[in-house]
């Protein structure tokens, strides 16, 4: 299963996550639809196609990791790891339900989570420190955190973003999913984070932009973050709510139950995105 | 004449030492290696130790990526930034995921020398030990230092370690067998039991010698794990005396007091007196004229010791 995935077009494989994640939340009756949809080709292009890891192995040492520092996206991240082939698809049907292993945010009892998250601004820290410690052990291993765009007014981003240059942490790549919408409405109107490029590259990190509905384009511009001593952040301008038309661009749908009729039509839409 | 010595300057010895016999130890800090003694490892491991700045946050999350990655990191800050300015890190990065942290607070209580209440410490504990999966260390003296660092180390879990600045009488000898989570009889009495955690044991010695020369027969216990709590050494001094005085460098509020009220309260009700800071914010001040005013002095653990008692005499049991 997981290699037949595989071998599909990293376009399909987003779309499929996508339809997971509408699934799951209609499912479980709450959850965060709009930034989930919004970093389903982000998690394609890590999982399908540009990380090294191995579903049979979740805990091998030498594996890259990932950190989902906006947490509220766990269903697309779970959608991904169970398409990869970490756990089972059932196991969606337990998300958010009592002693299962798919927490409302991620956590590490989860094969293929390699760290609890879910309050905001915690996880390139964390990221940070992981990276330095694959150096430490002599491991080649990449570190890659998956920001949202409203998370940036976290300061610990910047404690970070400060201190991951001076340690040379080239193995350390940042993805902004900028999808400019978070609960309260539009990022630039609840607090504007722009000129979000320049202030990366004044902490010395190198910037790349990417149309983050682009699974090719993310895959190349990770590919681009080894050909430099510092670390990279990608920033990946995204859709809220991406791929299901009533959902795009609105806080609305930041969390939100998905009901069994908007399911439907949810779906339906992914499917003729799909035939297209 | 009694040995003094410095947690801290233990601390960082100690310290360098684990460094020396264990590699996966490293050294997180947020721009205080010299006032917590941290720069011996740093001096000898520079590649084991990282320099993250005036960033408790950054280097809190960075510390549980490093601990992911299998290694066993010390972050060093003053107790108050390390464990309240990084609440949610520990909370969120540390303490949910177990990660073996072991979180370093130098300064602790009031002695900070003449920082007054920004730097001073009195509520550590009590956050610390209200996070799950926490486990809360106060050492009392140079020497337990020493064994608590290498047991910390050894425990594959989130640690808080309260440690102090400036000499304090050396209470232990080297002979002593320190255990995580065990409570240390220092001397046997009778009369009334004092329990101690952190760098309150030297003046509960101090306090338990003027007492024994009024013939008074102290039961003091050392707590320096203050969670998880002796229970069956705390239930069991309370036992024999049937009068308890806790005394910590600490707000009275959700310390040890606090630890020790709550489960005696439900396992064996005692009358108890807390010596503490009384709920109270401090100030800069030089350290003998802060222990006197806010009550945490050798006198005071003797007071308290003697109020209980004067109260059983006045109210005998039936």
């Amino acid at each position: 299963m997981a290699n037949a995935e595989r071998d599909k077009p990293l376009a399909e494989i987003a779309n499929d996550l996508r339809r997971l994640v509408i699934a799951t939340l209609c499912h479980t009756q709450a959850g965060h639809p709009g930034g989930s949809l919004s970093a389903a080709e982000i998690l394609t292009a890590l999982f399908f196609s540009v990380m090294r890891i191995d579903p049979q192995r979740p805990e091998w040492e030498e594996r890259d990791r990932f950190i989902l520092s906006k947490g509220h996206a766990a269903p697309v991240y779970y959608a991904a790891l169970t398409r990869r082939g970490f756990f089972p698809e059932e196991l969606l049907q337990t998300y958010d339900e009592l002693d299962s292993l798919l927490q409302a945010h991620p956590d590490m009892r989860c094969p293929g989570v390699d760290m609890s998250s879910g309050s905001l601004g915690q996880g390139l820290s964390v990221g940070l420190g992981m990276a330095l410690g694959a150096r430490l052990n002599g491991f080649d291993s990449r570190v890659f955190v998956l920001l949202g765009d409203g998370e940036l007014q976290e300061g610990q981003v910047w404690e970070a973003a400060m201190a991951a240059p001076k340690f040379d942490a080239a193995n350390l790549v940042a993805i902004v999913d900028d999808n400019r919408v978070q609960l309260m409405g539009d990022t630039a109107n609840v607090m504007p984070v722009e000129p979000l490029a320049a202030k990366w590259r004044a902490f010395n990190w190198q910037v790349l932009e990417v149309d983050g509905h682009d699974v090719n384009a993310l895959v190349g511009a990770c590919a681009a973050a080894r050909e430099t001593s510092r670390p990279t952040v990608i920033l990946a301008h995204t859709v809220k709510g991406k791929g299901v038309s009533f959902m795009e661009n609105t806080h609305t749908w930041h969390c939100a139950p998905v009901s069994e009729d908007l399911k439907k039509k949810a779906l339906a839409e992914l499917c003729t995105r799909e035939a297209r | 004449m009694v040995e003094m010595m410095a947690m801290r300057d233990a601390y960082g010895q100690a310290l360098a030492d684990l460094g020396a016999q264990d590699e996966r130890v490293v050294a997180v800090d947020a721009d205080l290696a010299s006032s917590g003694k941290m720069d011996l490892f740093a001096a000898a491991y520079p590649e084991r130790f990282f320099q993250m700045g005036i960033a408790e946050q950054n280097m809190t999350g960075v510390a549980a990526g490093l601990a992911a990655m299998g290694f066993i990191p010390f972050t060093n800050s003053f107790a108050c930034f390390a464990t309240l300015r990084t609440a949610d890190q520990i909370r969120v990065s540390i303490a949910q995921p177990k990660l073996p942290v072991v979180i370093g607070g130098a300064y602790s209580g009031l002695l900070g020398g003449k920082t007054g209440k920004t730097h001073q410490a009195i509520e550590d504990i009590a956050v610390m030990r209200a996070f799950p999966n926490m486990t809360v260390v106060a050492p009392g003296d140079g020497v337990e230092v020493r064994k608590a660092v290498f047991a910390v180390a050894d425990y594959g879990g989130p640690v808080y370690l309260r440690l102090t600045r400036d000499p304090s009488p050396v209470v232990f000898d080297e002979s002593y067998d320190f255990k995580i989570g065990r409570a240390v009889l220092v001397r046997e009495g009778s009369d009334v039991t004092v329990i101690t955690t952190g760098i309150m044991v030297g003046r509960a010695v101090e306090a338990a010698d003027a007492l024994a020369a009024e013939g008074v027969s102290v039961h003091l216990l050392h707590a320096a794990t203050v969670k998880p709590l002796d229970v069956a050494a705390v239930v069991a001094a309370a036992e024999r005396t049937g009068l308890v005085v806790t005394a910590e460098e600490h707000n009275i509020i959700g310390g040890l007091g606090g630890a020790v009220a709550e489960m005696l309260g439900e396992q064996l009700p005692t009358p108890m007196k807390r010596v503490g800071v009384a709920d109270v914010y401090s100030e800069s001040a030089p350290d003998v004229d802060l222990l006197q005013k806010y009550g945490l002095t050798a006198g005071h653990i003797a007071q308290a010791a003697c109020s209980l008692l004067e109260r059983r005499a006045a109210h005998p049991q039936s």
